[in-house]
């Protein structure tokens, strides 16, 4: 913010990043060939609901143009809404497992929606779900707002793998772009489609 | 450019442009003030003024530069971890990374009182605090709309803006209690001339003042503006004498006494005081 913007308490709602996401499907191969860890095809879109009908119309015709090609032979899975406690609404799209740049289409789809009708500063963090062999858990979250991504690894309860989300940064920063501020790497428990 | 929706409340800026404006005046107008007085009457008028305004000038600076410990303090929160509070940390990780902002320390005040405030004098010092009474009484969904607004001051750095705008009026505040000070003087002296028994008063003060020491903190800091009325100040200020004696609205109970001594000694002599 500006010196006048502080002065006059005017804080401008700030506007997601895209284009970034796309470097999802060639970060996927990387992690899967340095980890072991495979995409589950899951991938979902979270932000913060827009009390009003203009925002609930927007999402029911997010929802009605992912959901054009469920059920079709190769298509995807219908999209699933869901609210967290928090009260954020997340979008999850399934796809297989090898469909990574379908799952990142249908991810961007809802994010311009949203940023076309002026909803932009809604978004929050997308995420792309990963499991390994022995069945552990990772996401690669992305924050709207600051264009990075971070890993998480949620373990039993409310704790995580630090040690694993370490090694994945370090396995994925070449393709991606890595939030460097660890205080910023929020934990999402419970998030849908994990 | 991306479309908003979020449009600028256009009036909302000018009527805090206007409100600036006027408080600029009133600083020109009292800078004027003090170069008069020393131009025009005495230096050691001026002093008073001008050692007002370094000590006012020195308690917003401490005030800016402590506020997150001072308010931390004041209001007996304690700071909490992640792992203590997961909810209310969450609700705020979210908030911050909306907003794309430094997230500040958390901390709960044990009160009853539905309250919450944020403090510090920028978004790495600052700390956002709600009461237990807030998070009883409010939905989640209504707690994060009141942290929204709190998370806003600190986007804002309201602490500095405001710190800058009150400086004359913690100087005022000052010049206020230096005077509280001779008027609490002034109402002992006659109070022991109307009466004729200065050694009562200073009786009383006595006792009164040692009862007064043992009135709990929580009461003693919701009494402290009306301070200025009371008999004997309900709040013991800590630090150097030389120190709180600045910031008290009452003179120490010593000078009181020794004041009201000297009227004693003076109401004893044979002949009417030279």
């Amino acid at each position: 913010m500006g010196f006048l913007d502080t002065l006059f308490g005017r804080t401008k709602p700030v506007q997601p990043k895209l284009d970034d996401l796309f470097a999802l499907p060639s970060a996927a191969i990387t992690l899967e060939a340095a980890t072991g860890f495979t995409p589950t095809g899951s991938g979902s879109v979270c932000f913060r609901a827009v009390e009003g009908k203009t925002f609930s119309d927007i999402q029911a015709e997010v929802r009605e143009l992912l959901n054009m090609d469920a059920g079709k032979p190769g298509g995807a899975l219908p999209v699933e809404v869901t609210k967290d406690s928090y009260g954020y609404t997340w979008l999850v799209s399934s796809h297989l497992s090898d469909e990574m740049d379908a799952l990142v289409t249908d991810l961007h789809a809802v994010n311009s929606a949203l940023v076309d009708n002026g909803f932009g500063p809604q978004l929050l963090c997308t995420l792309v779900a990963f499991r390994d062999e022995q069945e552990r858990r990772l996401a690669l979250v992305y924050l709207y707002k600051r264009g990075t991504f971070y890993p998480f690894a949620p373990t039993s309860g409310q704790r995580r793998d630090n040690a694993l989300e370490l090694q994945v940064k370090g396995a994925v920063q070449e393709d991606l772009k890595i939030e460097q501020d660890l205080t910023k790497w929020f934990p999402v428990w419970g998030a849908p489609g994990l | 450019m991306a479309r908003t929706r979020y449009a600028p409340d256009r009036g909302l800026t000018v009527r805090m442009t206007a409100t600036m404006f006027l408080l600029g005046l009133v600083f020109v107008a009292f800078v004027a003030l003090i170069i008069g007085i020393l131009v025009a009457v005495h230096a050691s008028a001026a002093a008073i003024v001008f050692f007002a305004l370094i000590f006012g000038g020195g308690t917003a600076f401490v005030s800016l530069f402590y506020s997150d410990k001072i308010a931390l303090a004041a209001a007996g929160a304690q700071e909490v971890s992640p792992q203590e509070e997961p909810e209310l940390h969450g609700m705020v990780d979210r908030l911050c990374a909306l907003a794309d902002m430094d997230k500040p320390r958390v901390a709960i005040a044990p009160a009853d009182m539905p309250n919450a405030f944020a403090t510090g004098r920028n978004s790495k010092h600052s700390v956002l605090v709600v009461t237990e009474g807030l998070r009883r009484r409010l939905e989640p969904d209504e707690l994060e709309g009141v942290l929204a607004h709190e998370l806003s001051h600190v986007a804002h750095k309201d602490v500095q803006v405001m710190t800058y705008a009150s400086l004359l009026a913690i100087v005022a505040g000052l010049l206020v209690r230096l005077l509280s000070r001779y008027r609490e003087l002034a109402a002992d002296r006659s109070g022991a001339q109307l009466t004729g028994q200065p050694s009562k008063l200073i009786s009383a003060l006595t006792k009164v003042s040692n009862g007064m020491a043992q009135i709990p903190t929580q009461d003693l800091r919701a009494a402290e503006p009306l301070n200025a009325f009371y008999f004997a100040p309900a709040m013991k200020l800590n630090g150097p004498a030389s120190l709180s004696t600045i910031f008290s609205t009452h003179p120490s109970l010593e000078k009181r006494i020794e004041q009201l001594e000297k009227i004693q000694r003076e109401l004893g002599q044979a002949g009417p005081p030279q």
